[in-house]
């Protein structure tokens, strides 16, 4: 983890996850020993994120999107499986190694009306990092990389900022004293969990420039996790597609969003709003619930709600698969149909 | 708005609210039951002009208030009489200058009895305030830390139960066991005829006497901190900025002392401004069962004998103590909480 290359490196991906799995028992009452039930929030994710790279992790809500963050954080533990940040595994951490990890991956939470401490003014809150982990001691220096923090997420001139307390500020104005309060301990990968959602549609693209330019500036990987297929078209490199704890389809943005291959992806993009009306296509409307995520469907998780299922999907799980000719970056899909002619993932 | 404002119309509120309630409190005593003359003079044989002699020593023989000889039952009377010279505007002269009236029973001024039992009580109760609150909040951190534990449960448990127990049967048990078991005195603030020669003795002999009932005060009010405390702390500690700071590394110690606790006291410091508000009031059960020369004493005696100047006295510091609490609570909210201003 002391390595702190900037560097794109396409070889050695900065965070590799490896069939990670993140299961929560249900608690309930047992009448004649009845099994141990579990949640699927997270089950058998594997991807690589590299140097500088934007990752888009897309999905309905509660498909395991928000798990999956908090596990690469270190702030849920997985069940199984494992995280590799430049080649350390997060399972061989002690506490002092994951106060360490925390520095290099930090993370932007959703809502920026409850991620601030409302009693701390701006300037406390984004210097605590640099605080609890002992980095510039001394005030000057300290308030000088809180100011740079703040600027960098577009708050200027930052030192009117430094004294106001977090209900001053409009929620744009908040989502970015959260980002600053994350880009102050300079990571090299951002996690971004649904960090537009709760913003007015007139400053999510501001945000997402800034996410776009931090990563031009600084060379910052970033996991950027969203339901919205819209807004993840700009500046993401790959797209990864969840569906109930898995990873469904994973591939470039062009190519997943142009060729779609799984029908949950299909289906998704489907019914993304054409700015053109005279451009109309068919949506795609899934039918029912998303399954309990505890009673898992057999075979293919996805089976109960595709379009097109078979006899064969309600039996036979399908692995992610990559699909076509071997580019550089794969595109790959989980489904049967798909992977009639493919080859698995090297 | 600035603070010297705010700090000024905080005041002035309180200072109405207080106005208010001598209001009521003078008008409270002559509209209850019982003619407060008759209140004062119980003994039929007492001679006309005796009786008469004691009235015109309490002032009873005005008009309570301009027009209305007596509110109860409601006598229509002249209201040819100077408003200045009713039961009323001398009260509230009286008021000004601090003279609360003469109570009937101890025919002592109500000013000078209530100042000596007041300090009683503020020792006891403030004694036993303290040690709630820092245990009862000491508790609550280490239950709401440590959720859903054994030491959760166990502390949870210990307060539900110590909360629901009456006072005054928690008293009679201690009583029964620290005077047997201990040795400790049975009531009282000083042994009578105290053969104490020195301080050092006096005190000794009086923190003996505290123990028990500060106990007992201490155990009752422990449980509602414990459950408040650990109620608004595991709150607070559900917020997101807890896993933010989380993420950012911070120890569950850090969080504990840099995030949760600061936002969990808020309603900390309400309850307890308005618990030390009422701790004037005194704890009428503990103070009768322990024998307290305190405030809560003076009030359950006044009751029994229908001492009406002294019950009104009382009420009038009960609601100041109150009232000044509650300003106290206002001021210390804005200190604490910066999104607080101008209410």
């Amino acid at each position: 983890m002391s390595k702190a290359t900037m560097q794109p490196e396409p070889d050695s991906p900065i965070l590799e996850v490896t069939d990670l799995r993140k299961l929560f028992p249900v608690k309930k009452v047992r009448l004649f020993g009845a099994k141990d039930r579990f949640v699927h929030a997270v089950d058998g994710v594997s991807f690589q994120v590299g140097h500088g790279e934007v990752l888009a992790l897309v999905g309905e809500s509660g498909c395991g999107k928000s798990t999956l963050a908090l596990t690469l954080m270190g702030l849920e533990k997985p069940t199984s499986g494992d995280i590799l940040f430049e080649g350390d595994s997060l399972a061989s951490q002690n506490s002092r190694g994951l106060k360490t990890w925390r520095r290099h991956i930090q993370m932007v939470f959703q809502d920026p009306y409850e991620s601030l401490n409302p009693l701390m003014t701006i300037g406390d809150i984004v210097a605590e990092p640099l605080v609890v982990h002992g980095i510039a001691p001394n005030r000057e220096e300290r308030e000088a990389r809180v100011i740079r923090a703040l600027e960098d997420s577009g708050l200027k001139p930052a030192t009117e900022y430094l004294h106001r307390l977090p209900h001053e500020l409009s929620g744009g104005q908040r989502q970015r004293v959260v980002i600053a309060g994350a880009l102050v301990l300079e990571p090299t990968v951002l996690l971004a969990d649904e960090p537009v959602s709760m913003l007015d549609v007139s400053i999510r693209a501001e945000i997402l420039n800034l996410l776009a330019d931090l990563r031009q500036k600084r060379g910052i990987s970033i996991l950027f996790i969203t339901h919205d297929m819209g807004t993840i078209a700009h500046f993401a490199d790959r797209i990864a597609v969840m569906y109930l704890g898995r990873i469904v389809e994973i591939g470039q943005t062009l190519e997943v969003l142009s060729n779609p291959q799984h029908p949950y992806t299909k289906a998704l993009l489907s019914v993304v709003p054409v700015p053109n009306p005279r451009l109309r296509r068919e949506r795609i409307i899934l039918q029912g619930e998303t399954p309990n995520p505890i009673d898992l469907p057999s075979g293919c998780r996805f089976h109960p709600r595709c379009p097109v299922a078979f006899e064969q999907c309600p039996v036979v799980d399908p692995r992610l698969l990559s699909i076509g000719d071997q580019d550089e970056i794969p595109h790959a899909a989980a489904c049967l149909l798909v992977n009639a002619e493919s080859q698995p993932v090297p | 708005m600035n603070r010297s404002r705010v700090l000024a119309r905080r005041i002035a509120w309180a200072l109405f609210t207080l106005l208010f309630v001598v209001v009521l409190n003078f008008f409270l005593f002559r509209v209850l039951p019982g003619d407060p003359a008759r209140a004062g003079i119980r003994d039929p044989r007492l001679t006309r002009e005796a009786q008469e002699a004691i009235r015109v020593r309490f002032g009873l023989d005005k008009p309570v208030i301009n027009c209305f000889e007596s509110l109860n039952p409601v006598k229509l009377g002249s209201c040819e009489v100077n408003p200045f010279e009713t039961q009323f505007f001398i009260y509230i002269g009286n008021l000004l200058k601090g003279d609360l009236g003469i109570s009937y029973h101890l025919n002592q001024p109500v000013a000078d009895i209530l100042r000596a039992r007041l300090w009683n009580t503020v020792l006891l109760i403030g004694a036993g305030q303290i040690l709630a609150i820092i245990l009862g909040m000491g508790l609550g951190i280490a239950a709401a830390w440590k959720a859903r534990t054994a030491i959760d449960y166990l502390a949870l448990l210990g307060s539900l139960m110590a909360w629901s127990l009456p006072t005054f049967w928690l008293g009679i048990i201690l009583l029964f066991w620290g005077s047997t078991d201990l040795g400790l005195p049975i009531g009282g603030k000083l042994t009578a005829g105290g053969s104490a020669t020195n301080m050092v003795d006096e005190w000794i002999d009086l923190g003996r006497h505290m123990i028990l009932p500060t106990l007992t005060y201490t155990i009752v009010f422990l449980g509602e901190y414990m459950l408040i405390m650990r109620s608004t702390l595991l709150d607070v500690l559900s917020e997101d900025y807890i896993l933010t700071a989380k993420a950012k590394g911070l120890s569950t110690f850090q969080i504990l002392k840099d995030h949760a606790l600061q936002n969990a006291m808020l309603p900390m410091v309400t309850l307890i401004a308005l618990n030390l508000g009422f701790t004037v009031a005194g704890a009428i059960q503990i103070e009768s069962v322990f024998s307290w020369p305190g405030l809560g004493g003076a009030i359950y005696e006044a009751v029994v004998r229908r001492d009406y100047p002294m019950l009104q006295g009382a009420f009038l510091w009960i609601a100041i103590a109150v009232i000044a609490a509650n300003l106290i609570a206002d001021l210390l909210y804005s200190t604490l909480d910066p999104r607080v201003e101008a209410g």
